[in-house]
């Protein structure tokens, strides 16, 4: 999947955060390519979330340039990524529970139908792409069911699916895997492939190492708000992603 | 873009949701809607005089006057919110719409001058335009009200202040001002268009009581804003999750302001509409409305905690209440029991409620 020439969908250069006297990212580099599947790995407070939250457009790093598609950007707000092609899937989801599937899947963007002067909801049309979505992500999901009595994996599918509705270029998930079934793992790592085969690069921040080796192509490992390694998911070893996670090893 | 698909998606593991067992029929509205029906027939069977007309018009005006209100206060709720100024806010909202129409009735007065003059017999007073001074007047406490949900709102949304703490202050300041402009002494609508006043507030139109009439215009409207527009969803979303909906891109800000602004035109409107029934808004008017407010709100299905609630709900919770006390009078029970139940019943609702959330 990997073509040297194609143009990084994501491309940071010398990403750097402070909060106050604490430097939580220095001089991070990194490129991600369409279609490409990503792992971020690294320990508690490595700085993969400000690293996330700053590509997401939570946080403005305060060194270094975000380029996304070859044109430098600047967010000052999570919408702003959004605008761009960059759709998060946070860890906990940010589902309304009380709503149905289809509702959360179009959540800040409805659509809508004009009658006179008013602008009314499109439940029919809604609904009937939500279920698109989750046909193509295989999910087993009715748009009309309440979030609040869905399985894990339907949860995370309601999550995934809102980042197919716009033309998102790539798609950070946030520990995706962390706090599901065994069974609904498989299906989130289906998922991921599923987006990877429409050209949608993925970026997968997670500490379940068989995962990240499952559907990675590269994986990149932070320590100490450092960048320490970005390998190819062949060249490497779980062996070594532990050392260079835990600090053993110290670069790769 | 769009994924061909190998084949359509197949439910194998995933069965459809009973239809008892999702809406209303799953809902505490639907089962106090069901216990009030129960009241309704045992009330037929207690008592003759239950369901002649007189006394169906004065449930229906009874109800009416708390489920304006109501209504508004169940939009703060689904956000999970709360508004405890909404008995305040009526009595202030009335006052000064009666003040102000006492005072642009007024001859002799700078702003009188504009909108009334004396008749030739030198004694009646006549207005300019008919039905402007009761127009000024309403817009004027709705106008109050506007200002004290938007401060409320303000607190609530952009300093981040507790709701509960906001609404209370807002409880102390707004009554407080109706003591204040009124000397303690409270209002009456005068003036030429004060029989406008009373026909538009305690009149009926067929037999119906328009305040009736009121109720249902807006809970048809309130259904249709928040299950059909994108507004009503916000609500809904900002009452299950907070922050998914800032992170969604909602405008969290303004739908809380929102919110609180048209709990408190509701408030106001219903003031105004009691202060027409009672012929005067006294300076201590629907003192403590606001508990029975929250708790025909709460009886009726919507949940302190956010996310649920509805028009239908407010409504049968106040009917509820109102059926009830209706129902002790006609029974010659002394009227004293009536908060004691009313309390037994709240705690029953969401007991049900809680028992049937576990069943399922």
């Amino acid at each position: 999947m990997t073509t040297t020439e194609a143009t990084p969908v994501l491309e940071l250069t010398g990403i750097g955060k402070e909060f106050g006297a604490i430097r939580a990212l220095h001089g991070v580099d990194l490129q991600v390519l369409p279609g490409e599947v990503v792992g971020l790995m690294g320990d508690n407070g490595a700085g993969k979330s400000t690293l996330v939250k700053i590509i997401a457009g939570n946080f403005r790093p305060s060194h270094g340039e975000i380029r996304f598609a070859g044109s430098a950007v600047h967010f000052n707000r999570p919408i702003d990524a959004r605008g761009v092609g960059i759709e998060v899937v946070y860890q906990d989801l940010a589902l309304a529970d009380n709503l149905t599937a289809a509702a959360n899947v179009f959540l800040g963007r409805e659509l809508k139908r004009r009658f006179g002067p008013f602008a009314l909801l499109d439940h029919k049309a809604m609904a009937a792409r939500a279920l698109e979505l989750f046909g193509e992500l295989r999910s087993e999901t009715r748009p009309d069911d309440l979030v609040k009595q869905m399985s894990g994996g339907q949860r995370q599918a309601v999550a995934i699916a809102r980042t197919r509705l716009s033309n998102a270029r790539l798609v950070m998930m946030d520990e995706p895997t962390a706090a599901i079934s065994v069974r609904q793992v498989e299906q989130v790592l289906g998922l991921i492939h599923r987006l990877k085969e429409q050209g949608v690069a993925v970026m997968l921040i997670s500490h379940r190492m068989p995962d990240v080796f499952a559907v990675c192509d590269r994986v990149i490992v932070m320590r100490r708000g450092e960048k320490r390694a970005d390998k190819p998911i062949h060249q490497t070893s779980p062996e070594e992603v532990t050392a260079l996670i835990t600090g053993a090893k110290e670069a790769a | 873009m769009a994924m061909p698909m190998e084949s359509p998606i197949s439910f194998t593991n995933v069965g459809r949701i009973r239809w008892w067992q999702r809406g209303i029929f799953a809902s505490q509205t639907g089962y106090v809607l069901l216990a009030l029906a129960v009241l309704l027939v045992v009330m037929h069977f207690a008592s003759p005089y239950f369901f002649t007309e007189g006394n169906i018009q004065n449930v229906a005006k009874n109800f009416s006057f708390i489920a304006i209100a109501t209504l508004g206060v169940t939009f703060v709720i689904i956000t999970g919110g709360i508004d405890l100024s909404v008995g305040s806010m009526m009595c202030f909202s009335a006052m000064i719409t009666s003040m102000v129409m006492t005072e642009l009735s007024a001859p002799g007065s700078a702003a009188g001058s504009l909108f009334v003059h004396m008749a030739a017999d030198g004694k009646t007073v006549l207005a300019n335009v008919p039905g402007l001074i009761l127009l000024v007047s309403i817009l004027a406490g709705l106008g109050v009200a506007l200002l004290a949900g938007l401060v409320n709102g303000f607190c609530i949304a952009v300093l981040g202040l507790s709701p509960f703490v906001t609404t209370l202050g807002m409880l102390s300041i707004v009554r407080g001002l109706g003591y204040v402009v009124s000397n303690g002494r409270g209002s009456f609508p005068g003036g030429p268009d004060a029989d406008y006043f009373y026909a538009l507030t305690s009149g009926d139109v067929l037999g119906v009581p328009v305040p009736f009439i009121y109720l249902v215009v807006l809970a048809l409207a309130m259904a249709v804003v928040l299950h059909h527009s994108s507004f009503g969803r916000h609500v809904f979303a900002l009452g299950g999750n907070e922050k998914a909906a800032e992170l969604t891109g909602i405008p969290v800000v303004r739908v809380k302001i929102e919110v609180y602004v048209t709990c408190a035109l509701a408030a106001g409107l219903q003031g105004i509409i009691i202060s027409g029934w009672l012929g005067s808004a006294p300076a201590n008017m629907a003192t403590s409305y606001e508990l029975n407010v929250i708790a025909a709100a709460v009886i009726g299905g919507a949940n302190l905690a956010g996310g649920i609630g509805g028009p239908l709900g407010a409504i049968v919770g106040c009917v509820l209440l109102e059926v009830i006390r209706n129902g002790l009078v006609l029974a010659q029970v002394s009227s004293y029991w009536q908060q004691t139940l009313v309390g037994v019943i709240i705690i029953l609702a969401v007991l049900v409620d809680r028992i049937r959330s576990r069943m399922i």
